[in-house]
Order: C-alpha cells, then structure tokens, then sequence
C-alpha cells in the first residue's frame, strides 16, 4: 500500500498545486491573482523532476500494476507538456476585468474571477491522466478517466465569454455523459465475462478463456463498448461529431488542451484494455476490424473535413481528430512496436499541436479572439515568428522530414507494416497527402500571403502563448535530436506489456 | 574529410544568412556556395575509387538504433559525379539571382542553400531514412521559392509542385518501410535500413509478386520526380512559375533525384519485377518523350517550351537506366549531368531574357541576334548542346541510351535486355522533334526581323546585352558541356565500375525468363565482376 502511494506523488504534487491555483485565484492582492500560472507551471515542474525519483527500478519491480513501466513515461511528459500548455492559457483569463481592477474601474470580487479555478481545474485533468497509468481496476480507471474529463467540461465554458463556447461545453458535457455512459455499460459486461474488476485477475481469466477456444461474447461485447466509448475521449470516427463544434467553440487554449490531454487519456485507457484481452496471439478480430474501421474513417473524415473549413480553429481540430486515426494504427499493430509507436506519437504530436494553437491563442483583434482562415493571412508581415512558428508546426504535424512528426509516422508506419496491415499503412499515407492541402494552406496563408485589410487588425496580443508557440516549435525543429532517448523511453514504458 | 562537411557547411551558411544584413545575404550565399564547391572537388580528388563498385567517403553515425536508422553518408562514383554536378550549379544559381531577387532576400539565398544540402543529402546518404528525408526535404525550400518568388501563378504552381511528390513519395516510404520489415523478419527481429543490406536482401529473397509491388510502390515516388508521363503535370506548371535559379535546381538536379532513385533503389533492389515491367515502362517513357516533344512544338511561351522538353528528354534518361546494359546506363547517368548542364543553361538565358523584356512570348520577341549577341550566341549553343550536336555533351549521352536500347534484346550474349530496336527506333523521334522544336524556337527568338515587346525599362541596370556576371555564369558550364561533348570516356570510365556492379545480376535473370541457355561468357564475366 505505501508502494503504491508512493506512485502518487507526482499526482499529489499536481493535486497540491490545483488547491493551490484555486486558493491564489482568490487572494485579494492582484499580485499573487495574476501570478496562478507560474504557480501552475511550478508544480508541474515539480511533477515532472519528482517522476525519475519516485520510478525507481527496485520500486518498479514490487508494482502489481499491468504496465508497470508506463507511469514514468506518461506522468512525465504530461507534466512537461502541460507547461506548454498551462502557458498558451497565459493571459486568457480575466484579463479585461483585471484591467479594469488595475484602472480602478471595478472592485475585486471573488465570484466575478476565474483564473484560479480555471488553474486548478487544468491540473485536475492532467493529475487524472497520471492517474490512469496507476489504474489496477476499472473502477479506478473509470473515476481517473472522469477526472480528466470533467474539469474539461468547465474549462469550455469559461474559457470564453461568448455563447459559441456555452454551446460548445454544453455539447461536450452531454456527448460527453453518453459516452461514459456507453464505456460504464462496457465495464459492466467486462465484470460480467471475468467476474473481477481487478486488472491481474482479469488478464488471468481471459487468458484462460482465450486457451479454452476464445474470449466470451460477453467479454468481447464489453470491450468493444469500451472502446467506442474511448472513442469518443480520443476523437475518433463515429464518436468525433462534437469535435469540430467543441473545438472551434472553446479558445484556442483550451482547444490545445482538449486536444493533447483527454486523447491521452483515452490511448491510454485503450492500450490498457487491449491489455487485458492479451496481444500475443492478437485482439479478438472483432476488436481488430472495429478498431480498423475507426482507424480508417477516423484519417479519412477528419483529413476531408478539415479540409473545407474556413476556421482555423475547426481546421485543426479536423486535423486533430485525423491524427487520433494514425495512433489507432498504432494500437492496431500492437506491441511492442505498434505501442511505442503510439507513446511516441502522443508526445510529438502534443509538442507540435500545442504549438499551432498556441500561435493562434496569442494573436487578437482589439482584444478578440480571431477564427477566420483570413485573419491569418500575411501573418509574417507583422510577427515573423509567430508566421514561422506555425509553419513549423503544420509542417511537422503534415510530417515533412526532418520535423519532429515525420518521426512519429515513420514509426507509426513501420509498426503498421510489420504487423502486417499494408492496407491501413496506405489509406494513412493516402490521408497523410490530403492533408497536404490544408496544412500548406495555412502554411502558405501565414508565411506566403500578403497582408488583407481585415487581418491588418490582427497582432500577437498575449506573451505567455507566445512563448510556448515558439518553444514548442523549438520542440518541433529540434526534437528529433533526442528522438532516440524518447524512443528508448517509451521501449521501457511497454517493456511488460506482453 | 567527410561528407558531412559537403552538408552542413550549406546548412550553417543558411543560419549566418539570418543573423547577417540582407544586403549581405547574396554574398555569404555566394561565399558558402563556392567554399561548397571547391571542397566537393576536393574531394573528388582525394576519392579513391573513381571506377570501381566501391562506395568512397562513407562515414557512420548511428542514431535511432531501435529501428536501425543510421546517419551514414557515401558516395559510389555516380553518386560522386551528381554530388559535383549539385555543387557546380548552386554557386551558378546563386550568383545568376543576384539582379532578379530583391524583396526578401535573406530567405531566398538561406532556401538555396538549405536546397543544397538536401541535394547533397540525396546523393550521398547509404540509409534508406535519411534517403527519404533528404529526398523530401528539398520539397520544402523548392516550394517557398516558387510560392514567395514565382510568377503570377506561383500559388497554384508550389502547391501542385508539392502535394504531387509529396504524395508519390509516401508510397516510396511505404515500400521502403516494406522491404525493411522484410528484412527484420529475415533477420530475427534485427531492424537494418542500411541501403547495401536492404538492396542484397531484398533482390534475392522476395518473390516476385512482392518485388513488383515494391517496384509500384518506388516508382510512384520517383516518376513522379522524373517525370515520367503520365504524372508529369506538375512539372511545365512548376517550372514556368519559379524564378530562374528554381528553374535551373529543379531541371538541373531535383529531376535527377528521380532518376538518380531509380539507379540506387529500383535497379538493385527488385530486379525481377523490373525485367518484368521494364517493356511497360519503356511504352511509359517513349509517350513522354513524343508526346511531351509534340506539346513542346506549339508551345509559345519559351520557358514552358523548355519544360517541357524536359520532360522529353527525361524519358532517354529513363530508356537508358531500364536498358539494362552498361551502355544505356552509363548513357543515362551521363545524360542527367547533361541536361542539367544544357536544359540549366537555357533556363538562365531565359531568365536573362526575362529579366530585359518582361516577357517569354515568342510571337512578342524575335530576331535578339541584333540587339543581344553575346546572348544570342550563348543561346544558339546551349539549344544545340540540347538538340544533340555531336561535339557537343548532349549527342553523347543521347546515343548512348538509344544505343542501349537499340541492343538490349534478350538474345545479347553479354548484357541482354528486354527492350529492342523497336524501342529505340520510336524513340528516335524524339531526337528529331527535339530538333524541330528547339530550332523553330531559336529561328523566332534569336534570327529574323528585330521584334521588341514595349517594356518599361525597369531593369535598366541591365545592359541591353549580357554583362560580365552573367557570361561568367555561362560560360562555365559552355566549356563543360564541351569537354563532356568531346571526352566522355573520361566519366563514362569513372562510372563504370558501379554502373556493372549495379548491372551484374541481371544478365542471368533475363536470361531465365526468356529461357535462353546460360553461355559460359556469362559466367565468367559475372566472376570478373564479382
């Protein structure tokens, strides 16, 4: 038992710092109200150098966990990558009011701010995703999996103050509920197939069951369920229609976040139930076509739909739903290869995402958020590198080697082929080329075009999203100079999956 | 010295060109460039194996090892020959934008020079990864430099330009992926993207269904680059939009990637697959070149001629590497160095054109002889060179590969073929259409009645003929195309060794699947080789 709180401390010290976030939003001196995002980040920082420290190999090996290894590699770039993405929320928040705080125009109120809150419930979701990678039941991994989600809920609708992102929290909490409801329903049939909720134990009775001609209907049915209930956390085809709404709705801040940290979440909540089933004679084939299904409509929507929008917003959010498709090729091709295909992925992606919206977080008009394809354009005339910072971004999320993204489909590639699924390796590459058209468009509007009257008006408004555009772009230049330490981390992570 | 010297020193060139002034960038382009250049001669010098199958320079970096990607560069003497190539015309291009580029300068000489490396990484990588990433990274700087610096039209150009290689070469990376599984699972689990051990591999053990696959899968990137009809589309649009020194890469060394993959990849990789389909793509390759000569003879606009002669002359290139004998091999290896002498030229004497009269019509301009001399008799030789003149380099390696075709039947006794007289006699035409265009286009341009379109004397700095800078960007590659034209032997001779090496087990496998008795020549030629 103390082994296992001692596996916690990362999420305690996220936990400290959600209380913390939520008590310094509250204090009357202005100071300390506008100072919640370091508080954020330094106990994420926290998190993420106490992760070697509490991983140690001889605590390792004592753990009864299914994936005993996956915390450190998890917790720790969840952490890292949180930072990034605490920071492109920088100044979102009660930004006019505490202007006009400053001004003296208005008095501080507690119940008028939300910064704090706002911080807090960011660390909440996070501590959730860390939280599954300690999951030895379903019920744990079903309350970590609603930590990550519901605080998310909230973050849309306070997020922005305009009705677009009332709707959007209020389609997201409702699709959202269905879809729990949908994963509840498939636990419950997994109790029913393995009579436990207990990870060991189920592993042992699907094994048993696998050796006696094959995994109960019952079991498989559970797990199916659980899956299109995942699906709808990782945005994947058919469960991504809120995506688009949601994601054009919320700022782009959150969007990040929404992007990065419940798709974590679900991939990992994914990998643990495939887990379970075992992979070394492969999933029960309904499994494997209903994840290939999902896998090739997932591409194939989100690359066609992005490419009809006119929102960046809603672009990438397309694009974000069609990346969740290349990871499934991923879980398809199973470990350990397919795996450390996908935790690599997960991290890549997070870094080149969050760049891209952070670029677009930090731009505004007159203090207004800015959407339109437009409103980009010329974007080099008046911040070159803001205009670089998402052309790097798009090119890494395309995949242009030598990009950080190009490595993460290489190896998504590579674990396809070798799992022997040629045909879904390419329909990616097929989706991959489509996605081409719009990635370069946004490319070619930010760093080629010329300036419109109506993007004219627009300008880098927010620092602290400026910056972590620009450092993740760094990330997305540079990465894969520590690819190889990455890769070998991730190797660890699933080095008792089978 | 290594090769990673030829790469990042362009690389770090296009960083100091951010931190310099603009004003500055042409010149330490120019200066990074030439340095480029006098250190590949170097090491063209101090290379030892000019002529053998070895590969020279190499040196090893590993890195993600889990995969077996590795950083190793080499170079075989092709590879070398291209690798000099690349570095002569960078320095040329770089000097030949020095009046035409004058809004964001910086951006344009660090693109040419990040272009260079991506080039050079082609040529000289021996790891299939690093192969593809440097194959798709001159996508990048070439599509920023026909969508900032282009024509009219440069928006629907780069984006064309772009997602068609972009999208062909994910198919090659699909069939690279392929092959190294292949490889893994041969190998227990060991995952290896060396070229060597994938190409030895992957020529003797996979079945021929496989191979062509493979085959399918390589093409689709590399036709498309080449261009081989019927994805060539891209090419005329490219070409035409792109400023001048775009041009003059993309003709003089971005199609060669193409060629050059098939030399590296197909050739010893599925051998099988391309005796088979050699006869298809051969039919593929004949089209281009009549049908590409054909639009090229009622072209108005001079430099979209000049594309698509490109795509023309390509096609010889292609008869010559799928000839399958070293004749036809060596002739296509000496005909991408060729074209991207004389096709390269025409380009810059359009530019220079361009850059007088603003316009490329051949109906608004005519008779320049008179006005513009020295241009006009540059021009007369480069579309000689072009046209094949003996003498002059591009006679030489245009025979070659129609002779290697001509002879690459499958009852040759010493390096049989699956093409033909026939093969060779169709494609002739082309020669002669070549000559017809090209001369009809030199007749309106350069001869007759003096013809000036009204311009507005924005390019006054210009003389109205060539001046030094620009005959000294010419006149280089004149005396090359001359020295080509009259020793070839002296680079047929260098390449011979890896061009046989490459060549060597095809012999026996025509000979089994046109069921022709295996001759005792045969096999001791394959010992001498070997």
């Amino acid at each position: 038992m103390a082994d296992r709180l001692w596996f916690l401390i990362p999420e305690l010290i996220v936990l400290a710092g959600a209380v913390m976030c939520a008590l310094a939003g509250l204090s009357t001196t202005a100071g300390i109200r506008r100072n919640v995002g370091f508080i954020a980040c330094a106990f994420l920082a926290l998190a993420c150098i106490s992760v070697p420290f509490v991983y140690t190999p001889e605590r390792i090996a004592t753990a009864d966990s299914l994936l005993p290894h996956i915390g450190k590699y998890i917790k720790f770039f969840a952490a890292l990558l949180g930072i990034l993405l605490v920071m492109s929320a920088g100044g979102l928040m009660d930004r006019k009011y505490e202007h006009a705080i400053a001004k003296g125009k208005a008095t501080f109120s507690a119940l008028r701010t939300s910064g704090g809150e706002f911080h807090a419930l960011m660390l909440l979701s996070i501590a959730g995703v860390m939280l599954i990678c300690e999951a030895r039941d379903l019920i744990w991994l079903f309350l970590a999996l609603e930590l990550v989600s519901l605080p998310t809920y909230v973050m849309v609708a306070i997020s922005r103050w305009s009705k677009v992102a009332q709707e959007a929290a209020m389609k997201y909490f409702f699709l959202g509920a269905v879809s729990a409801a949908l994963m509840l329903y498939g636990f419950a049939l997994l109790y029913l197939a393995t009579g436990t909720f207990v990870f060991t134990e189920m592993v042992d009775v699907f094994a048993m069951q696998r050796a006696e001609g094959g995994i109960a209907v019952v079991g498989q049915t559970g797990l199916l369920l659980a899956i299109f209930g995942l699906c709808y956390k990782i945005a994947a085809a058919p469960m991504h229609l809120y995506a688009p709404d949601v994601y054009q709705g919320a700022s782009a801040a959150v969007t990040a976040f929404l992007a990065f940290i419940p798709k974590t979440a679900g991939m990992l909540a994914i990998i643990l139930l495939c887990t379970l089933v075992g992979w070394e004679e492969g999933l029960p084939p309904v499994i494997e076509m209903a994840l290939w299904v999902v896998a090739v409509l997932t591409m194939l929507l989100g690359n066609i739909g992005a490419l009809l929008q006119t929102s960046t917003q809603r672009m990438l959010g397309y694009s974000s739903i069609a990346h969740s498709g290349y990871m499934l090729i991923g879980i398809i091709a199973g470990p350990p290869l397919g795996i450390v295909a996908v935790l690599v992925y997960l991290v890549i992606y997070g870094a080149t995402n969050t760049s891209a919206f952070a670029t677009l977080a930090c731009l505004s008009r007159d203090g207004e958020t800015v959407d339109s394809l437009e409103d980009i354009s010329g974007l080099h005339k008046r911040s070159p590198l803001a205009a670089t910072s998402l052309a790097v971004s798009c090119g890494s999320l395309l995949g242009i080697p030598p990009l950080f993204g190009f490595w993460g489909k290489l190896l998504l590639f590579a674990a396809g082929i070798a799992a022997g699924q040629l045909m879904l390796v390419l329909v990616a590459a097929v989706a991959s080329a489509i996605s081409a058209w719009y990635y370069l468009r946004l490319i070619g509007l930010s760093v080629l075009s010329s300036t419109t009257p109506r993007s004219d008006t627009v300008r880098v408004a927010l620092r602290w999203p400026f910056v972590a555009a620009i450092l993740s772009a760094i990330i997305a230049l540079a990465g894969p100079l520590v690819l190889t330490n990455i890769v070998a981390d991730a190797e660890q992570a699933v080095s008792e999956t089978e | 010295m290594t090769l990673w010297l030829l790469l990042l020193v362009p690389l770090a060139g296009a960083m100091s060109i951010f931190l310099a002034k603009a004003a500055l960038a042409k010149w330490i382009s120019l200066g990074v460039s030439t340095v480029v250049f006098v250190i590949s001669l170097l090491m063209a010098v101090q290379f030892d194996v000019w002529g053998t199958s070895e590969t020279g320079l190499v040196s090893h970096v590993s890195w993600l090892s889990q995969l077996g990607v590795t950083l190793d560069v080499g170079v075989d003497s092709v590879a070398m020959l291209l690798v000099l190539l690349t570095t002569f015309l960078t320095p040329l291009c770089v000097w030949g934008s020095f009046s035409a580029i004058t809004a964001r300068r910086k951006e344009y000489y660090a693109w040419l020079l990040i272009l260079e490396t991506a080039m050079l990484g082609v040529f000289s990588a021996q790891d299939l990864i690093l192969f593809y990433v440097s194959f798709e990274l001159t996508l990048v700087p070439m599509f920023f430099l026909i969508a900032i610096y282009g024509g009219a039209n440069r928006a629907h150009a780069s984006v064309k330009f772009f997602i068609y290689t972009f999208t062909g070469s994910l198919f090659t990376l699909a069939g690279f992926v392929y092959v190294a599984w292949q490889y893994q699972m041969s190998q227990y689990g060991v995952w290896s993207f060396a070229i060597s051990d994938l190409a030895q591999f992957a020529s003797t053990s996979l079945t021929a269904s496989e191979q062509g696959w493979v085959l399918l899968a390589l093409l689709a990137g590399f036709a498309v680059k080449i261009p081989v009809f019927p994805v060539h589309t891209w090419l005329p649009l490219a070409h035409t939009e792109a400023p001048t020194a775009g041009s003059v890469i993309l003709a003089g060394v971005l199609l060669k990637l193409g060629t050059f993959g098939v030399y590296r990849f197909v050739l010893p990789m599925v051998p099988e697959a391309l005796v088979a389909y050699a006869p298809a793509i051969a039919v593929l390759a004949i089209v281009g070149i009549l049908y590409a000569a054909l639009i090229c003879w009622v072209q108005d606009d001079v430099k979209k001629l000049v594309a698509y002669s490109s795509v023309s002359h390509l096609g010889f290139c292609v008869l010559g590497l799928i000839a399958l004998n070293p004749i036809g091999l060596e002739g296509a290896v000496l005909y991408m160095i060729n074209h991207g002498l004389s096709t390269g030229a025409l380009f810059f004497l359009i530019g220079m054109m361009y850059e007088r009269y603003h316009t490329r019509d051949m109906n608004a301009i005519g008779g320049l002889a008179k006005k513009m001399p020295v241009w006009s008799c540059f021009m007369v030789f480069f579309v000689l060179a072009s046209v094949g003149l003996p003498g002059l380099n591009g006679f030489v390696s245009e025979f070659m590969c129609l002779l290697g075709t001509f002879v690459a039947t499958d009852t040759a006794a010493q390096w049989p073929g699956v093409l033909g007289p026939e093969y060779a006699a169709i494609a002739a035409i082309g020669m002669v259409l070549a000559a017809m265009y090209l001369l009809i286009m030199v007749g309106k341009v350069v001869f007759g009645k003096l013809k000036e379109p009204e311009h507005d004397g924005a390019h006054s700095l210009l003389p109205s003929d060539l001046n030094p800078r620009e005959i000294g960007i010419l006149v280089p590659m004149a005396a090359l195309c001359i020295w080509i034209g009259v020793q070839p032997t002296v680079l047929t001779d260098a390449m011979r060794g890896s061009v046989e090496d490459v060549l060597s087990p095809y012999p026996r496998i025509v000979q089994e699947e046109h069921g022709a008795p295996q001759t005792p020549i045969i096999i001791e030629k394959k010992e001498q080789n070997g």
